[in-house]
């Protein structure tokens, strides 16, 4: 197979092929298909090549401008957020540095600085003084029982303690709404450290994502640094829940990546982690939509390619179809033309000898012929010759033989002759009939039958009557001396077209062995040994050729030969 | 019945001294021209009834003696020799005045039986 391969697309080896092969229509097909081949290569490669410059180039571009909202939604969302945990932050902690300890300690003004911030930021929910030594809540305003709470044990108040705010992942509330607790540290000069400690529902942060207007088979949400479920999400769990969606920690940047979420569902996501405190926001969507309009150009590319294969295909096939006929065509003609202008030469080669042997031979024939003649006429005329008899048939058999030379010269000459072509209007049945007449006496004897079957209506042709009567005088003295007695010979007429006329004369006789077949219109060549000359067939060929017409033979042996001669109506001789 | 008058024309003195001892044996007085000229000769002295001509000659040609003799006399027929695919030459000498023409090699008994058709002719 792999040797097969190789051969079928070594194409050079195939062209030196192509001058090693014999078989014509192998030849054909081998140049047929290395064009074919060499024409495909030529376009396909480039096509292809073409197709894949632009899909990088494409690939490249779009990603980028399919990329960039993804990732300003992602940024502009949290910037929001940080703006949002910033500013509340901010103010608890200018509230802890606007009042003092005393003025918050009053419980009154406490609840009068919790109303404000209800009404004015919306979302806080309690608000409450920690003593930073002990960790008791010891002023508290809000729905809670919190006074007197201690936090010394918690996280939160060791982190607070230290870095000086703390804003915390979300966690449920008493009446089991998502919350979120800042705590800001204030220390005094006098070394006293107390803390400011408020909680904020996070609608906000549901507002804040609904703000990113994302479609119904998109998702958003914020997660802790351990993956908890912030907010609520739309389609991977509630909040406070663990996502099932690893997101990689770590990096100030936004990102993308394109994974598979646990139903198996392509996914885009957008991914961007706050510094503080250390949440991520992941923007979700479905591969399918992000990507929509580069999907779309890869299947447009895709067809684009694919049809323009096909066509080039289609194209190089026709047209290597229409070139290797055309070339083949030409061949044809050429062998065919080279063919005849040799059957050309070779005839009017041997006319022109047979012609001069012919003038040369007549003339001691003649003399041959006379002296013959009078020594018949010597032995006639004297009465007393003794031996009259035997020298009479010597005579006789100079005289006949003399007659058979004249023979041969005379259809030599009939041969080599161009002569003049004189062309009138004639009935070709009327002509055939004619040139049965000469043969009926031979026909009656042998008993042949003769069939006809002329057309009725045959139009007239312009030709030349003596030349037509010898054409078939010859083809029908051929049929007759290869049939046997009570053989059959059969004539028909028919207008084979607009143009042309069909004489067919078929016999059952013994037929022509394919080598015969191949030489019947050369001169010279005879089968009926001392009988005949060789030329009555290319004497036929000839006139027929010269009237503008052609001639055919179909043979075969001991079943019979059929010669066709077709002749055109109009005469172009 | 007196014998009939005859001039043979060729230029081939074999083929032509035995045509005419030919036709003496069959009492008719023969004389022989080897070239147009000398032939042109006879008819202008000794006028024969019929001429029988060779086309092919050197020299005078025979449809040019042929021409010459219609014109010295009209009364004398000519019947031409030519060589086989001459046909035309044949033609072209009925049309100049010529009796008819025969093929070479001629058969005699179809020469007499145009010479005696020619002589008939003879106005």
């Amino acid at each position: 197979m792999a040797l097969n391969l190789k051969k079928w697309f070594n194409i050079r080896e195939g062209l030196q092929m192509l001058t090693d092969v014999d078989s014509a229509s192998d030849r054909y097909r081998l140049l047929q298909r290395n064009i074919r081949i060499l024409m495909i290569v030529l376009t396909i490669v480039p096509l292809s090549m073409m197709a894949l410059i632009n899909y990088h180039q494409y690939q490249k571009s779009l990603r980028e401008e399919i990329i960039s909202p993804e990732t300003l939604l992602a940024n502009k969302t949290r910037h929001s957020f940080e703006f949002f945990l910033k500013e509340r932050q901010s103010l608890i902690k200018s509230i802890s540095y606007f009042y003092s300890y005393d003025q918050l300690s009053d419980q009154k003004t406490l609840n009068h600085i919790l109303l404000t911030l209800k009404e004015e930021f919306g979302g806080f929910v309690d608000l409450g003084l920690i003593n930073g030594a002990d960790g008791t809540q010891f002023c508290y305003a809000g729905p809670y029982h919190l006074l007197g709470k201690n936090y010394a044990e918690q996280s939160w108040f060791q982190e607070v303690m230290l870095k000086g705010t703390y804003i915390s992942d979300v966690f449920m509330g008493y009446r089991k709404f998502p919350h979120i607790a800042i705590a800001v540290q204030r220390l005094e000069q006098s070394g006293r450290s107390w803390i400011v400690r408020t909680t904020i529902d996070t609608t906000m942060f549901d507002n804040l994502i609904a703000a990113m207007g994302l479609g119904a088979e998109s998702d958003a949400f914020i997660l802790n640094k351990d993956g908890i479920f912030q907010t609520n999400s739309r389609l991977y769990g509630k909040v406070l829940e663990h996502c099932p969606l690893v997101i990689p920690r770590g990096g100030h940047a936004t990102y993308v990546a394109e994974r598979k979420d646990p139903s198996g569902r392509d996914i885009f996501l957008t991914y961007t982690h706050f510094t503080h405190p250390e949440y991520t926001l992941v923007i979700v969507k479905p591969t399918s939509t992000v990507l929509k309009a580069w999907y779309a150009l890869k299947s447009d590319l895709f067809f684009v390619f694919l049809a323009s294969s096909i066509l080039i295909v289609y194209v190089v096939f026709r047209l290597t179809n229409i070139m290797v006929n055309r070339i083949k065509e030409a061949d044809q003609n050429r062998e065919l033309a080279f063919r005849e202008l040799q059957h050309h030469h070779k005839l009017s080669s041997i006319g022109r000898l047979a012609a001069g042997v012919a003038h040369e031979i007549n003339n001691p024939l003649a003399i041959i012929n006379e002296k013959a003649g009078l020594i018949k006429d010597l032995i006639e005329y004297t009465t007393d010759f003794t031996q009259k008899e035997k020298f009479s048939t010597l005579i006789g058999a100079i005289l006949q033989s003399v007659n058979r030379c004249r023979t041969i010269t005379h259809r030599l000459l009939g041969f080599a002759k161009r002569m003049e072509v004189e062309i009138e209007n004639l009935d070709l049945n009327e002509l055939l009939e004619e040139v049965l007449g000469f043969l009926e006496k031979e026909a009656l004897y042998r008993n042949i039958d003769i069939g006809l079957e002329l057309a009725k209506d045959l139009p007239r042709i312009d030709s030349d009557r003596g030349q037509l009567q010898q054409v078939f005088l010859n083809i029908l003295n051929n049929a007759m001396a290869a049939v046997d007695d009570e053989g059959k010979i059969f004539i028909a007429t028919r207008e084979k077209d607009a143009d042309t006329i069909a004489v067919s004369i078929r016999d059952n006789g013994c037929g022509m062995s394919e080598e015969t077949l191949r030489h019947i219109f050369e001169p010279f060549f005879t089968t009926k040994k001392e009988h005949g000359t060789g030329l009555g067939l290319s004497i036929t060929y000839g006139i027929v050729k010269k009237l503008g017409g052609d001639i055919e033979v179909m043979s075969k042996e001991h079943e019979g030969t059929t010669f066709k001669v077709f002749l055109p109506k109009k005469s172009n001789a | 019945m007196e014998p009939m008058k005859i001039l043979l024309v060729d230029d081939e003195q074999e083929f032509v001294t035995t045509l005419a001892e030919r036709l003496e044996l069959r009492n008719m007085k023969v004389m022989i021209a080897m070239s147009g000229e000398s032939a042109l000769g006879f008819v202008e002295t000794d006028p024969p009834q019929v001429v029988v001509l060779d086309v092919m000659m050197p020299g005078l040609g025979g449809l040019e003696v042929l021409e010459k003799i219609k014109a010295m006399n009209s009364r004398i027929q000519v019947i031409l020799l030519t060589g086989h695919g001459a046909t035309k030459d044949g033609i072209r000498g009925m049309q100049l005045g010529a009796f008819d023409y025969l093929i070479k090699p001629i058969d005699i008994d179809e020469l007499i039986k145009k010479l005696n058709e020619a002589v008939k002719r003879m106005p």
